[in-house]
C-alpha cells in the first residue's frame, strides 16, 4: 500500500449527498489528514479538496449551494487548489447535465454530462478497466490490468468540450470518460475508495501529486 | 466484467458457517473475513444478516461501520430490513447497497420509496424462487422457503425493477445447497425480462458452473457461499476458470 509522508490536509466536503465514511477512511489510511467540512469556514487552509457525491445532479448542486460550497470551489480552483471529484462529484465539475437540465454545474471543466447511451445495462455497475492518457499523474506507473481496473456505479457520463481534458476512458458497450481534469481540478467517474488496492493506489498518487504541488493534468 | 461475490451469513454480528482461510485470527469476525476476501480478489461482498430479532440491529450497524472503515470494495447488507429508517441507518453506516427480500414482497411500495430516496443503484431486490410443479414458471418464497407468496418470479422481478430495484439477486431454491449448478433457465428468464444487473445465486458446485451462469443464464455477477467458505475453491480459481471460458473478470 502506498504510504507517503503525513498529510496533506484534505477538506472532505459534506453536503449530505454521499456517504463520506469510506472516502475519508481510504484517505486516512494513505496518511492524509481528513477534515470533514460542512461549510467553507471548516475548509479554510486545507491543501486540497475532495468532492464526493451520490445521487441526482440537480439535488446535489442545490445542496452544494446551500452549504456555500459553489463559490468556494470556484475560488479555490481559480487559486490552484487541487480538487478531486468522485462519481457525481466529477459530474458536478462540468457546465451542465442532461439529468437536471435547469441546474447549472460548477463549470470548472468545460462540457456537459449526458445519459450513458449503450446497448448494455444501465446503471453501469461493476469493474471496468481504464485506459489512462499518456503522462497523466493519476495513471499507474506499471502493473497489470488489475491495477487499472476500478469500480463504477453510474448512469451518466461526462463529455468534456476539450478532448484534452479527458484523463482516462473506459468501455461499457461504448467508450466513455472515466476521468477528467483541467488545471488543478480533476475527477473520477469510478469509486477509488471502493476499488480495492488499485483504487487506494490511485488516491495515493493523487495525494502524492498534491504533496508535490503539481497540477494533475496531462 | 463479471463480478464474483462471496456471501457471508452473519448472526448477531458473527459469521456463521465455517470459513476456511489459512492463518486467520478469528474465523467468526466478519470484518477480518471481508478483508481476506478483498485481498483474494472478491469484487464485492454480501452480508446476509440472519439475526432473528429486531433488537439486534445495532450489532449489524456496528459491523457495517467497521467494514466500511477497513474494507475497500463494495458491500451489500441484506436480511431484516423492513423500513426506510432501517435502510437509511445501514447506508449511513457505510453500506454501499441494501438488499430487500420479504419486506419488498410484503410492501412493494417500499422498493419505490427507497429507490426514490436513496437511488436505484443501492436497492437490490433478492428473490428466492422454486420451479412450480405445473410448469407455470417459478414460485417466489420467503423465510428460507417456509412461506409461499403466490408470486411468479419472472413477473415479480419485472415489477421490482419497474418500482426501482437497481439490481436483482436471484437464488434458486431448487439448486441452493445441491452444488448441481445455477438454475440457468430461471436466470435466463429473469435476465431476458429485465434491464438491471442480475446476480446469480444458488447451486455453484464446480468451476464450470460460474461461467455457465453468465454464458447461458446471462447473469452479470455470480454469488456463492459454501464453495468459498469451505475452501473448495478460491475466488482466484473461480475467476481463472471463468476467464478460460471466455468470461471477462477482474484479475
Amino acid at each position: 500500500m502506498t504510504q507517503g509522508a503525513p498529510g496533506p490536509d484534505v477538506a472532505l466536503l459534506d453536503y449530505e449527498m454521499s456517504n463520506l465514511r469510506s472516502v475519508g477512511k481510504a484517505l486516512e489510511r494513505l496518511g492524509a489528514r481528513v477534515r470533514v467540512a460542512a461549510r467553507p469556514s471548516e475548509a479554510v487552509g486545507c491543501d486540497c479538496i475532495v468532492l464526493p457525491g451520490v445521487g441526482r445532479f440537480g439535488a446535489a448542486m442545490e445542496r452544494l449551494s446551500d452549504h456555500g460550497f459553489t463559490g468556494m470551489l470556484r475560488d479555490e480552483a481559480a487559486a490552484g487548489t487541487p480538487v478531486l471529484g468522485i462519481c457525481l462529484g466529477l459530474q458536478l465539475l462540468f457546465d451542465e447535465s442532461e439529468e437536471s437540465p435547469d441546474t447549472p454545474g460548477l463549470g470548472l471543466i468545460g462540457g456537459r454530462v449526458e445519459r450513458l447511451r449503450t446497448d448494455r445495462k444501465v446503471p453501469h455497475i461493476g469493474w471496468s478497466e481504464v485506459t489512462w492518457a499518456p503522462g497523466s499523474a493519476l495513471a499507474p506507473p506499471d502493473g497489470g490490468p488489475a491495477e487499472r481496473t476500478y469500480y463504477f456505479v453510474h448512469s451518466y457520463v461526462c463529455v468534456p468540450t476539450d478532448p484534452g481534458d479527458t484523463l482516462g476512458t473506459a468501455v461499457h458497450g461504448t467508450p466513455f470518460v472515466a476521468a477528467a481534469g483541467r488545471g488543478s481540478v480533476s475527477g473520477l467517474q469510478f469509486h477509488p475508495e471502493k476499488s480495492s488496492t488499485a483504487g487506494l493506489a490511485l488516491l495515493g498518487r493523487w495525494l502524492e501529486s498534491v504533496r508535490a504541488g503539481m497540477a494533475v493534468t496531462t | 466484467m463479471i463480478r464474483v461475490i462471496p456471501c457471508l451469513d452473519v448472526d448477531r454480528g458473527r459469521v456463521v458457517k465455517g470459513v476456511n482461510f489459512i492463518d486467520i485470527r478469528d474465523a467468526g469476525d466478519p470484518v477480518e473475513l471481508a478483508a481476506r476476501y478483498d485481498a483474494a480478489g472478491a469484487d464485492e461482498l454480501v452480508f446476509l444478516d440472519i439475526t432473528a430479532t429486531h433488537e439486534e440491529r445495532d450489532t449489524i450497524i456496528n459491523l457495517v461501520e467497521r467494514t466500511a472503515e477497513e474494507v475497500f470494495i463494495p458491500f451489500t447488507i441484506g436480511g431484516g430490513l423492513r423500513t426506510e429508517d432501517d435502510i437509511r441507518a445501514v447506508l449511513a453506516a457505510g453500506a454501499d447497497k441494501i438488499s430487500l427480500n420479504s419486506a419488498a414482497v410484503r410492501d412493494p411500495d417500499l422498493v419505490e420509496r427507497a429507490a426514490m430516496r436513496f437511488g436505484d443503484q443501492c436497492i437490490v431486490v433478492a428473490i428466492d424462487a422454486k420451479r412450480r410443479a405445473d410448469g407455470s414458471g417459478w414460485e417466489v418464497y420467503l423465510a428460507g422457503g417456509r412461506v409461499e407468496t403466490g408470486l411468479e418470479a419472472v413477473a415479480w422481478a419485472s415489477e421490482a425493477v419497474r418500482r426501482g430495484a437497481g439490481e436483482l439477486l436471484v437464488t434458486s431454491m431448487d439448486r441452493d445447497g445441491t452444488q448441481a449448478g445455477f438454475d440457468i433457465d430461471l436466470l435466463a428468464a429473469i435476465t431476458d425480462a429485465t434491464t438491471v444487473p442480475v446476480i446469480a445465486s444458488g447451486g455453484a458446485g464446480t468451476l464450470e458452473h460460474f461461467a455457465q451462469a453468465v454464458t447461458h443464464g446471462h447473469a452479470d455477477a455470480v454469488l456463492a457461499a459454501s464453495v468459498f467458505h469451505d475452501g473448495v475453491y478460491t475466488v482466484g480459481e473461480v475467476k481463472a476458470a471463468m476467464a478460460r471460458d471466455g468470461v471477462a473478470v477482474r484479475r
